[in-house]
């Protein structure tokens, strides 16, 4: 994994050009270039519909780009698999599957292990400690059914920190999560991103893009802009990437701007 | 019991062991309805590799069946995928088309063969002891229950070997896709499975009963763990009990032993349906109205609490009155206060209801909430 890391251009740890994705010649995205440096926790925001999911999925093989360069760390997915962990949403699974807390989270081991080889006790002490780690460890054996929208975001997380990866993937990990797990789950953010790590999230209350996130990707289909929070979540950016919809956004942004210019 | 008795349980016994298996995952998958449209169009494979062959007991039979099989979960996803039309619609569309042809095929060219449309649809287990398998020479039992056991065999294999990979395609495909795993491989190595136990269960017991024996119990058990591995475990026990007793009652009534042993999996179904310990009807009716009790004790708790000692507290706290003033059925208040009672939360003193200290606890609580 370090000559991997090692050999290629150390400033980004995604880097997507020229990405064009159809659904039956409907343009999801459209000709977007993405540079993520490593280290930043970026958030990705758009108004619905602006291909924020398949941004994701694109970059992650689970949907066939028309066009388009897709590397992490400057190789392409294929080769980078056991760099990237990957927490789709919350909804795309079921639920009522019969399985427990600790199994779901093993699962982020499977990559490592490769097919036939079963998880084993190191597998099993992995995922306990991922589950410490989201404030979970209590559930270990719950059945998944039995758990709470917070409860399975956090143990989605769990099954990503196993991955022990360089690049996290998240798809809108906030979504119906109580504010307590809001706050356990952007300090466990912050602590990726103090490691070293590189997480990008689709994010969609605007109103916390600043306080939580440092980089910050504007999508509308194409890509409005990206960079870091200050420069790119403006005003006008927004009103780009949102069309008329953003009195309360302006409004909003003009508050922040107050504040910055209070402090 | 006869020699052909005991050979035609066994049979029954590990077709349904081995239609379980895959059916679990079948399920699993919100696929049940797949088990119905290969189960009926492998017809078409068996026809075809049989004017190849010329021979009802070729293998060659069991791999033309299971290709066509596979070929209808291809042509399902092709017209589902151009969107025009939706899943359950598409099944719909290709098993009928794929098994008339090959119904059409029997009546034109193989009316004069053991190949008929009753023995597809229902099979008949109680001719499979007449079919031997001869080696050297020497009889050593049914043909069919060694076909039978050779695909229980593999299912065993198959799910044994990618236990974890069939978890994880099935619980979360994309997550898979993402760490390397193919989803598309998985499930056409499943729906080859699915196809194989249909064309071997097919034989020995016919197309609908496969379905029954993939679905029931795998469904049944569900409802009674939530666990993967006792899932498997479940579905074969629940697949041999309906098997047998289908076996007995088919016995008894002098009828058709296929369709008693689908009976018996609706039966079962039903009865775990109603009657499972955490799931069941039964069990969710009862937990219902004791959340209803609970929770009316803690009203009542509060209602106490709130009037005791205070000038009122002889009309709001007089047991005769619980009924008029909390608008409950008698019915109702008979087993709240017994309940209360049981609990220790309340007191009663000349019809008078007071609070214990624990019931006071209770009360404070609730209303903190």
């Amino acid at each position: 994994m370090s000559d991997k890391l090692k050999n290629q251009n150390p400033q980004n740890a995604v880097e997507v050009e020229d990405l064009t994705v159809a659904y039956q010649e409907k343009p999801v995205l459209w000709d977007v270039d993405l540079h993520v440096p490593q280290g930043v926790l970026q958030a990705i925001i758009g108004p619905n519909g602006a291909g924020k999911t398949t941004l994701i999925k694109s970059i992650l093989g689970l949907v066939k780009p028309s066009a388009g360069r897709i590397l992490i760390y400057g190789q392409p997915y294929e080769e980078q698999r056991d760099l990237v962990a990957y927490v789709p949403q919350r909804g795309s699974v079921d639920w009522d599957f019969p399985t427990s807390v600790l199994d779901v989270v093993m699962m982020g081991r499977y990559g490592s292990l490769g097919w036939f080889k079963r998880p084993g006790k190191k597998e099993h002490q992995l995922a306990l400690e991922a589950l410490e780690k989201v404030g979970m460890s209590e559930f270990s054996r719950r059945q998944i059914s039995q758990l709470s929208g917070g409860q399975q975001q956090r143990v989605f997380l769990a099954r990503a920190l196993t991955q022990d990866a360089q690049v996290y993937f998240m798809d809108e990990p906030f979504q119906g999560v109580d504010a307590t797990t809001e706050k356990a789950i952007i300090t466990l953010l912050k602590d990726l991103r103090a490691a070293g790590k590189t997480v990008l999230v689709v994010h969609h209350d605007l109103q916390t893009v600043s306080e939580y996130f440092d980089w910050v990707l504007l999508l509308n289909v194409r890509r409005i802009s990206c960079g870091p929070v200050q420069e790119v979540f403006t005003d006008q950016n927004l009103k780009l990437a949102y069309g008329g919809k953003v009195s309360f956004l302006t409004h909003h942004t003009h508050t922040e701007q107050d504040q910055i210019t209070n402090i | 019991m006869s020699q052909a008795q005991i050979e035609i349980q066994l049979i029954a016994i590990v077709v349904s062991v081995a239609c379980a298996l895959p059916g679990v995952f079948l399920m699993l998958r919100r696929m049940a309805m797949m088990s119905d449209a290969i189960s009926h169009a492998i017809l078409l494979g068996i026809v075809l590799a049989f004017f190849v062959t010329q021979n009802l007991s070729s293998p060659l039979l069991v791999i033309g069946a299971a290709l066509t099989g596979v070929l209808t979960v291809v042509l399902v996803e092709l017209l589902h995928r151009t969107r025009l039309v939706r899943e359950d619609a598409a099944i719909g569309l290709i098993f009928p088309l794929l098994f008339s042809l090959g119904v059409i095929l029997i009546s034109r060219y193989a009316g004069n063969i053991h190949l008929d449309i009753d023995a597809v649809l229902l099979g008949e287990l109680a001719f499979a002891p007449f079919d031997r398998l001869m080696v050297f020479g020497r009889d050593i039992g049914p043909k069919s229950l060694y076909l039978m056991l050779g695909i229980l065999f593999l299912n065993i294999c198959f799910i044994g070997i990618f236990f974890k990979e069939l978890k994880l395609v099935s619980f979360d495909s994309g997550l898979a896709m993402a760490l390397g795993f193919s989803p598309t491989l998985i499930h056409y190595s499943l729906m080859s499975l699915v196809s194989v136990t249909a064309v071997g269960a097919f034989d020995a017991v016919g197309s609908i009963l496969v379905v029954a024996l993939m679905i029931g119990p795998p469904v049944s058990a569900y409802l009674l763990t939530d666990r993967l591995s006792i899932l498997l475990l479940l579905s074969s026990g629940i697949g041999i009990i309906a098997s047998v007793s289908g076996y007995w009652m088919a016995n008894l009534m002098d009828s058709s032993i296929a369709g008693s042993m689908a009976t018996m999996v609706g039966f079962l179904f039903l009865l775990i349906y109603l009657f499972a310990p955490n799931k069941g009807l039964v069990s969710l009716a009862r937990r219902r109205r004791r959340q209803k009790i609970q929770f009316a004790l803690e009203m009542l708790l509060v209602h106490i609490l709130n009037h005791q000692g205070k000038p009122e507290a002889q009309r709001e706290c007089h047991v005769g009155h619980l009924s008029e003033h909390l608008y409950w059925d008698k019915d109702l208040s008979r087993q709240v206060l017994k309940q209360g009672e049981r609990e220790d939360y309340l007191q009663r003193q000349d019809d008078y209801l007071f609070l214990t200290p624990e019931g006071q606890d209770i009360a404070e609580k609730s209303m903190l909430r």
